[in-house]
């Protein structure tokens, strides 16, 4: 069962870190409509994240949800590095270091629309998963997250389409997070067996579906889609090596259990 | 200035060349309905401002769709609804006193019910209508 725990660990940190990392935008929102939209579906993502810890817990003896989430050391997560970043984005500096981007929500809504897509495609394959617990658990999540796309579709078209500079801002977000997603795709060690036990299709058809939902969008946006074979992936989540930022999100997430661990809620 | 909720510190919100919003200005608003089920009258909700209509869409479901079940939701461009004037609220003043225009001004209910019984007929049929 091992290669099954390895699929619920990477779902369950990527849908926990990308789900705490958008909640960072609560109350920083672009408009109050927006804001509420966000930020809930993060609470969504959140609560993938506990369903899936809770299939670790019950199905496969792990230690319960919240030591999951909260008390694991940083190298035992799986999250890629796209879903690690701060909500601000990256850009290159002149001396090649990196920076925030001023704002962000550019590199927030392209974020959304890569990872969501690949998410999507995930649920969508795993409906038809020998693993039932999974299979039953994606047909129940499938309509929320297929209004995570929805909503990530139509701000890209609108911006896509906008005006000048909301179509540059949202071109060169475009470019810079590509390479993270791709890291999305990085396999496991179990990846063989989950294809031959027919739990998942495996990340290499992932990745080739994500390319066929994501590439009509990008050209409805009037925005071009980045040379993907040129690319590096950003790779190494899957095995534990993260980014620098990873770390200071679990301080800070864990920042008031870690007052007192024994507290009750 | 430093904020105490981190969040703002790293967002560099104090920038000089921060793009300024003009006073009023705002998305045109979208009139909300929501339809609890296919085939339900569909019931107005509220607004939601956004700069089209696929993102009031967007917004809207968000808003006023994630409480209750929900089927399906309009949105509508508040500018394109039609009313009167509320200077002209007196055109409904006599309404109040027509009831006896509707069926159910007419409290039969009661008398139906005992003849259905005495004659062995199954209730559930609209009672409230005068004459059924």
């Amino acid at each position: 069962m091992e290669h099954i725990k390895e699929l619920l660990y990477k779902m369950a940190d990527d849908a926990l870190i990308i789900g705490h990392r958008n909640s960072e935008w609560t109350g920083l929102g672009p408009t109050l409509e927006e804001d509420i939209s966000f930020s809930s579906m993060a609470q969504d993502k959140v609560g993938h994240a506990l369903n899936l810890y809770q299939i670790l817990n019950e199905q496969h003896g792990e230690a319960d949800p919240d030591a999951l989430g909260f008390k694991r050391e940083e190298k035992n997560f799986k999250s890629c590095h796209l879903v690690e970043y701060p909500i601000h984005g990256i850009t290159k500096t002149e001396d090649g270091g990196l920076a925030s981007t001023s704002g962000g929500y550019d590199f927030s809504l392209i974020r959304q629309f890569l990872f969501d897509h690949a998410e999507y495609a995930r649920y969508m394959a795993l409906t038809e998963s020998t693993y039932r617990p999974l299979a039953n658990f994606a047909k129940k999540v499938k309509g929320e997250i297929k209004y995570h796309i929805i909503h990530a579709d139509t701000w890209i078209q609108q911006l896509g389409n906008g005006s000048e500079e909301s179509h540059a801002r949202m071109q060169n977000a475009l470019n810079e997070v590509m390479p993270l997603a791709l890291g999305i795709f990085e396999e496991g060690d179990f990846e063989g067996q989950l294809i031959s036990d027919n739990t998942f299709i495996g990340e290499k058809a992932l990745k080739e579906k994500w390319l066929e939902d994501i590439t009509p969008i990008i050209e409805r946006s009037n925005l071009k889609m980045p040379n993907i074979g040129s690319l590096e992936p950003a790779l190494g989540g899957r095995k534990g090596y993260h980014t620098e930022h990873l770390k200071f999100l679990l301080d800070e997430m864990t920042e008031v259990m870690a007052l007192d661990p024994r507290a009750e809620w | 200035m430093k904020s105490l909720d981190p969040r703002m510190n790293r967002l560099d919100l104090i920038h000089e060349n921060r793009i300024q919003t003009d006073e009023h200005k705002h998305w045109p608003t979208y009139e909300v309905f929501h339809q609890k089920k296919r085939g339900d009258q569909v019931r107005h909700e509220g607004i939601v401002h956004a700069p089209s209509p696929e993102l009031a869409l967007v917004f809207a479901k968000e808003q006023y769709g994630r409480r209750f079940k929900s089927a399906n939701i309009w949105v509508v461009k508040s500018s394109e609804i039609y009313t009167f004037r509320y200077e002209d609220e007196d055109i409904f003043d006599t309404a109040p006193e027509k009831k006896y225009r509707d069926g159910d001004y007419y409290k039969v209910r009661e008398k139906v019910e005992k003849f259905q019984k005495e004659n062995n007929m199954k209730s559930g049929v609209s009672t409230n209508y005068f004459g059924i």
